[in-house]
């Protein structure tokens, strides 16, 4: 599953996504995000599931282009520490 | 006191043609919005009996009122129940709630029971956030995207129009296509700017279905923007409140060429129906 947070506004589309069929739980992406924008919790979208899951916190969810401000200031960075962190590339950005 | 023209009907229903007593599984599922609340009671995974009202500012006892509600006809009390799942915004104020689920899962889990297999997308237009959820013929969530940072495209925004306009709200889907041309949408979405923009077109002698006829059109405009992101796949369909406004709902249609199911179902009890069935799987999941 394709689980996308974050939001569309004027100034653009703001989505962190995360791929739950690659994310392993493992939890790499959590103490690397500077802004803490990660947490490992139970898989909200499959209640029958047991398997842990990487999400975007509730509080970070509607300021995302705030949050990921300090690692990117602008558009387009391919290089960033939440995306090289993660072992299966289950991590991505919008913008 | 004036009229109050957002006022939607609140209303319960329970099935005459079935009893209770003879089945096994008995839950509910309760989703508490930040519009309206709904609570459903399933016997067996068939719906029995549901409830839908309006969400108060407590959210405990609005959770509680519905499920009341929704068992007023059927002659059972909160104890016949086995495993209440709570849903929607005000999940967390359930206090009767054996367990807690996000609505997302909820509504895919819910419109998987009430069109059917074949849906693929799912276009959930609530009070105040618009999801948009792909899912699997099982239900299962495949892609999902939410947005809930500002009530555009939502009923919220939709009552505060109606109560501008002084028109009830159950009216403005038909009274939105009884104008001459259709005409542009107005240029924003944004609650407070289009409440503006719609009282200038009123002074410039608009007539009022007009004005609601360019309002569900931006509305279904914007919420076409949000559906472009997950794309659509058919069968789509729509739940929530504006699920009610063909205003809205052929109007979106149109632009994103893919015609929405429909059926009896009350397209407001999705969440609450998938709350009620994960509660079965759930019973089932502790019997084994």
């Amino acid at each position: 599953m394709i689980a996308n947070y974050g939001y569309k506004d004027g100034s653009g589309e703001f989505f962190i996504s995360i791929d739950t069929d690659k994310c392993n739980g493992c939890g790499d992406c959590v103490p690397v995000c500077p802004s803490g924008v990660f947490e490992i919790r139970d898989n909200d979208f499959d209640p029958l599931a047991d398997d842990p899951m990487a999400a975007v916190t509730e509080a970070h969810r509607k300021r995302i282009k705030y949050s990921c401000s300090v690692c990117k200031p602008d558009s387009n960075y391919s290089s960033l520490p939440c995306t090289s962190a993660c072992p299966t590339a289950a991590i991505s950005h919008s913008w | 006191m004036s009229k109050e023209f957002w006022r939607w009907k609140e209303y319960n229903w329970v099935n005459e043609n079935m009893d209770w007593r003879t089945g096994d599984i008995i839950t509910a599922g309760v989703d508490v919005g930040s519009v309206s609340s709904q609570a459903v009671i399933l016997v067996d995974g068939e719906l029995y009996a549901y409830s839908s009202m309006r969400t108060g500012s407590d959210s405990p006892k609005s959770s509680t009122n519905a499920m009341n509600w929704a068992l007023e006809k059927t002659g059972m009390t909160l104890n016949d129940v086995q495993y209440v799942v709570g849903t929607g915004y005000g999940r967390v104020n359930v206090p009767f709630a054996n367990k807690t689920i996000t609505e997302i899962a909820c509504h895919a889990r819910g419109a998987n029971k009430m069109y059917g297999s074949t849906v693929r997308t799912i276009l959930d237009m609530g009070g105040q956030d618009c999801k948009a959820i792909r899912v699997d013929e099982k239900g299962k969530v495949t892609n999902f995207l939410m947005n809930d940072k500002c009530a555009a495209g939502t009923g919220r925004g939709m009552e505060v129009f109606a109560d501008l306009l002084s028109v009830p709200i159950e009216e403005i889907g038909d009274l939105s296509f009884q104008v001459e041309e259709e005409p542009p949408p107005v240029s924003s979405t944004c609650v407070v700017f289009a409440k503006t923009e719609a009282t200038g077109l009123l002074r410039e002698g608009w007539p009022k279905n007009k004005v609601i006829a360019a309002y569900c059109s931006a509305m279904a405009h914007r919420v076409v923007t949000l559906l472009e992101r997950i794309g659509v796949e058919s069968d789509f369909v729509i739940t929530g409140g504006i699920a009610k406004n063909r205003g809205v709902v052929n109007r979106l249609s149109k632009e994103i060429g893919v015609e929405t199911l429909k059926n009896d179902y009350d397209s407001q009890i999705a969440g609450a129906l998938g709350a009620g069935l994960f509660a079965k799987a759930l019973v089932e999941k502790e019997r084994k």
